[in-house]
């Protein structure tokens, strides 16, 4: 069982503005589980697309059973015996899950046994314990199904190595329980499985080795038997810190968010948000943590009126409507959502425009609906460019060819610089950035934070709530576990509380 | 030898999209040009024939004008829905409803009313209302309950062609029509004031004073505006605190009101009466208008004169070479793909790859 099936040595690959993957090593033997962990962006996707030749890596070498191999592409790595599920599915919804099984292999020909087909996903879900039903359409079926059909696919074509990319981001925890035996039954068959994921708990049970990445560069690489949650927390967040931000004592006026019992739906339907209530006061900022899915996307857009919700939030005093953007724009509410190109900034139209989306609903500007001059709003977009060192060659070119900073840059000199918000609903503000902007964002938050603006930070990354944030409240799967002080030494109860191990003995 | 396509980098200039438009109206007159010669005619003669009256002669040129007035109307119908992305191809349907309605007012509601005064402005609000309609549906449907469009502006527009016909072969067909499916002819009062014998009418100016309000609108309104935002972005839209799925009905019913109006034109200021088939598929035509002038309402203008010309050379090929008109539609059709085809040309940038 020592016999090493895939091996990355010195694996370097850049995007433009960041080293995704900064000398990686990582090994795979026979029949065993490594686990991939580390926080988003922290190069895990990359490294395994790597493996499975969507990216092409800039230097760096890889071997699959010893023979070192150059693997251009996805249908190269199937045949090298590796299969990889992504977090979106490749399935075609219309068609049956054994029509979905049989769709690229090679061996059917050109009338398709099908009959044949069935049977042998029937035989392959007795074998590993797969429950999936192989005439259902994959609309009908739930995305953990679908995951069990994408599995099924790769055991249809003997994939030896298989990688899961945050496999139980979708499931339920019985769904979880049932991937974890089919784990386990791949692998007592000589398969081996890399299992992405930043969930802890799920590592520990599941794997035998652990690698942690961390900023594109692997951390270590433990035996699972011989750690725990909290050593494994302080791997994946590190120590180090990335700069100084001068963050001053909160002085905290009143009350502007108040948020009771709020319950919320994700887009499936299910509970995102489950009772939540909290509040802000003016010129603090409040960090929420938590490991991603845990409801953090419905919760901001539940507060800023974009999604309906249960239960009562209260701006400075007035009760907004839910799913009622209007009101909260009244209510100088800015929003920094997570997805800035997606739902924030219209990448087809000019940065002068997209500085002023908000014309006709702000309340602190008064254009004629009925004769407007677009033209007009360039002057005072080159004055909000400058304040924001938005670098681009003029007012008039599109968003979508700026960078993720300049992006962000806009988004923030529209929703602060250009009205005087009370709240700022900021969501992971920092995704992407590289250093400088960064540190332009935490300077413009900080800044309204003094001048008396209640922000509610929702992020990942726990040193960007530290650099910010006057209280930590942690979020898991859709409840406010616990509450605590933003500095490095709650970093061990902050991150077993984003395990979800709640907070018994207080450090 | 591979061909590599690599995203542009910047947005196309206004060369660039000039270009490709040309280019694709080439691409169509050469494949015109080789149907004309499978049917045995010299291409250039034929290409003669098409221009040569329209814009050569003035009554050529009124003819196009005449021509001309309900595709503006149709494509401007069509390209304001076009801005917010909604994908209206029902201006057809609004059309004939906006036809049907002005008809209705003329012959059925209030025929005798004698003040040309009261009467046009009458009968071009019920075109209009008649056309909105036809727009409202499909929008409420598009934005309350997530029917696609596309289907529903398509599907309507057969109800509206067939009602027509209903009405025309059987309870309007009229009274000194000799069995033919027509109605009766308007009252006069009804009818838009002729400048000439040629067919020039006060219809075409409204067209034309249309595209420019649509300017108005697009460019310089809070409408238009918001217009953008949610076209390039609709969930940006909905953060903007823009009402999207009042303004996908309100686009609708715009762009509908629009289109009705030109069936009304149409009648009022061309025909004089419902027949079936009165309309040689307008509201198709203006969807490629809408797109060959990149949804810029005075390149519209220009555009659907362009088709006009088109449309009255189909005539005189048919009349004088035997060629059938409907080659035109042959052309059109040609003419959306090699459009649609140029749009890559726009965005990304061509290579021949050595391997």
């Amino acid at each position: 069982m020592n016999e090493t099936v895939l091996e990355l040595t010195k694996i370097v690959k850049r995007f433009p503005g960041l080293t995704a993957n900064d000398n990686v090593d990582f090994d795979l033997k026979r029949g065993e589980v490594h686990a991939l962990l580390g926080e988003n962006g922290a190069g895990k996707s990359t490294l395994m697309n790597i493996a499975y030749g969507i990216y092409k890596a800039d230097s760096g070498d890889v071997k699959v059973n010893g023979q070192k191999v150059e693997i251009s592409s996805p249908r190269k790595a199937i045949e090298y015996g590796i299969g990889m599920i992504q977090q979106h599915f490749s399935l075609v919804p219309s068609f049956s899950v054994t029509q979905n099984v049989a769709l690229g292999l090679k061996e059917l020909g050109i009338v398709p046994n099908l009959p044949k087909v069935r049977n042998k996903i029937i035989e392959l879900s007795k074998k590993y314990k797969i429950s999936v039903d192989p005439d259902a359409k994959i609309w009908q079926i739930s995305a953990g199904e679908q995951q069990r059909v994408e599995i099924i696919k790769l055991l249809y074509v003997r994939s030896q190595i298989m990688i899961l990319d945050e496999p139980t981001a979708i499931l339920t925890p019985q769904e979880t329980e049932g991937l974890f035996e089919t784990i386990r039954e791949m692998t007592k068959n000589a398969a081996s499985v890399i299992f992405i994921s930043h969930k802890l708990k799920e590592v520990i049970e599941i794997s035998d080795r652990i690698t942690v990445l961390r900023h594109g560069k692997v951390v270590g690489s433990v035996k699972t038997s011989e750690t725990n949650e909290n050593e494994l927390a302080k791997m994946m967040v590190g120590r180090e810190v990335i700069m100084k931000i001068e963050k001053k004592p909160s002085k905290a006026s009143g009350e502007i968010l108040k948020v009771d019992n709020l319950h919320v739906m994700n887009d499936k339907g299910l509970k995102a948000i489950k009772g939540v209530s909290f509040d802000v006061k003016g010129g603090e900022v409040l960090g929420i943590a938590g490991v991603e899915g845990n409801g953090q996307r419905e919760l901001s857009e539940a507060l800023y009126g974009m999604r309906d919700y249960k239960g009562t939030v209260t701006v400075d005093g007035t009760k907004m409507k839910s799913g009622n953007v209007m009101d909260r724009i009244k209510h100088h509410v800015a929003y920094v959502p997570q997805d800035r190109k997606a739902d924030a900034l219209c990448g087809g139209l000019s940065i002068y425009q997209n500085l002023f989306i908000k014309a006709f609903s702000s309340p602190s500007m008064k254009f004629n609906p009925y004769f407007f001059v677009p033209e007009r709003l360039r002057v005072p977009s080159l004055r909000l460019m400058k304040d924001y060192s938005i670098s681009a060659s003029s007012v008039d070119l599109e968003v979508k060819f700026l960078s993720g900073g300049n992006m962000q840059k806009v988004v923030l000199a529209r929703e602060i610089g250009n009205s005087s918000p009370k709240l700022i609903i900021a969501v992971h503000p920092t995704r992407g950035l590289d250093v400088g902007a960064e540190e332009f964002v935490y300077n413009v938050l900080l800044e309204q934070k003094a001048k008396g603006a209640a922000i509610l930070l929702i992020a990942g990354d726990l040193f960007e709530i530290f650099n910010l944030s006057d209280r930590v409240a942690v979020l898991y799967e859709g409840q406010i576990i616990g509450y605590s002080q933003p500095d490095e030494s709650h970093l061990e109860e902050i991150g077993l509380m984003m395990a979800g191990v709640k907070n018994e003995n207080p450090l | 030898m591979k061909i590599h396509f690599e995203k542009r980098e910047k947005k196309p200039s206004t060369l660039l999209i000039f270009l490709a438009s040309l280019l694709s109206i080439l691409i169509a007159i050469v494949f015109l040009g080789f149907i004309i010669l499978s049917l045995g005619d010299n291409p250039l003669t034929a290409y003669w024939q098409l221009v040569s009256w329209g814009l050569g002669t003035v009554p050529g040129f009124i003819q196009s004008l005449v021509s001309m007035m309900p595709l503006l109307f149709t494509s401007l119908g069509v390209l304001i829905a076009f801005k917010m992305k909604l994908w209206n191809i029902g201006a057809e349907g609004q059309f004939q409803m906006g036809a049907f309605a002005a008809t209705w007012g003329a012959l059925y509601l209030f025929p005798h009313l004698g003040n040309p005064w009261l009467f046009i402005p009458l009968l071009m609000i019920l075109g209009m209302a008649a056309g909105a309609l036809w727009g409202f549906l499909p929008g409420v449907m598009r934005a309350y309950l997530g029917v696609n469009e596309i289907l529903s502006t398509l599907m309507l527009n057969y109800v509206a062609i067939y009602w027509v016909n209903y009405l025309t072969y059987g309870p309007w067909k009229g009274a000194h029509s000799y069995n033919f499916p027509v109605t009766a002819e308007f009252p006069s009062a009804a009818i838009f004031p002729q400048y000439g014998t040629g067919g020039l009418n006060l219809g075409i100016f409204i067209s034309i004073a249309v595209a420019f309000f649509v300017f108005y609108l697009v460019k310089y309104t809070k409408l238009g505006f918001n217009l953008g935002i949610a076209g390039d972005n609709l969930r940006v839209g909905e953060y903007a605190g823009i009402n999207v799925k009042r303004m996908i009905v309100l686009v609708m019913v715009i762009g509908g009101a629009i289109s009705g109006l030109g069936g009304m034109a149409e009648m009022s200021g061309v025909l004089f009466r419902l027949q079936p088939n009165f309309s040689p598929g307008y509201g198709y035509t203006a969807v490629i208008i809408a797109w060959l002038a990149r949804l810029d309402p005075i390149a519209t203008v220009i555009v659907s004169f362009f088709f006009g010309v088109l449309l009255v050379g189909s005539q005189q090929l048919q009349l004088f070479m035997q060629i059938p008109s409907s080659l035109v539609n042959a052309f059109n059709g040609i003419l959306l793909f090699s459009l649609l085809a140029s749009e890559i040309l726009l965005h990304y940038r061509v290579r021949w790859v050595r391997l």
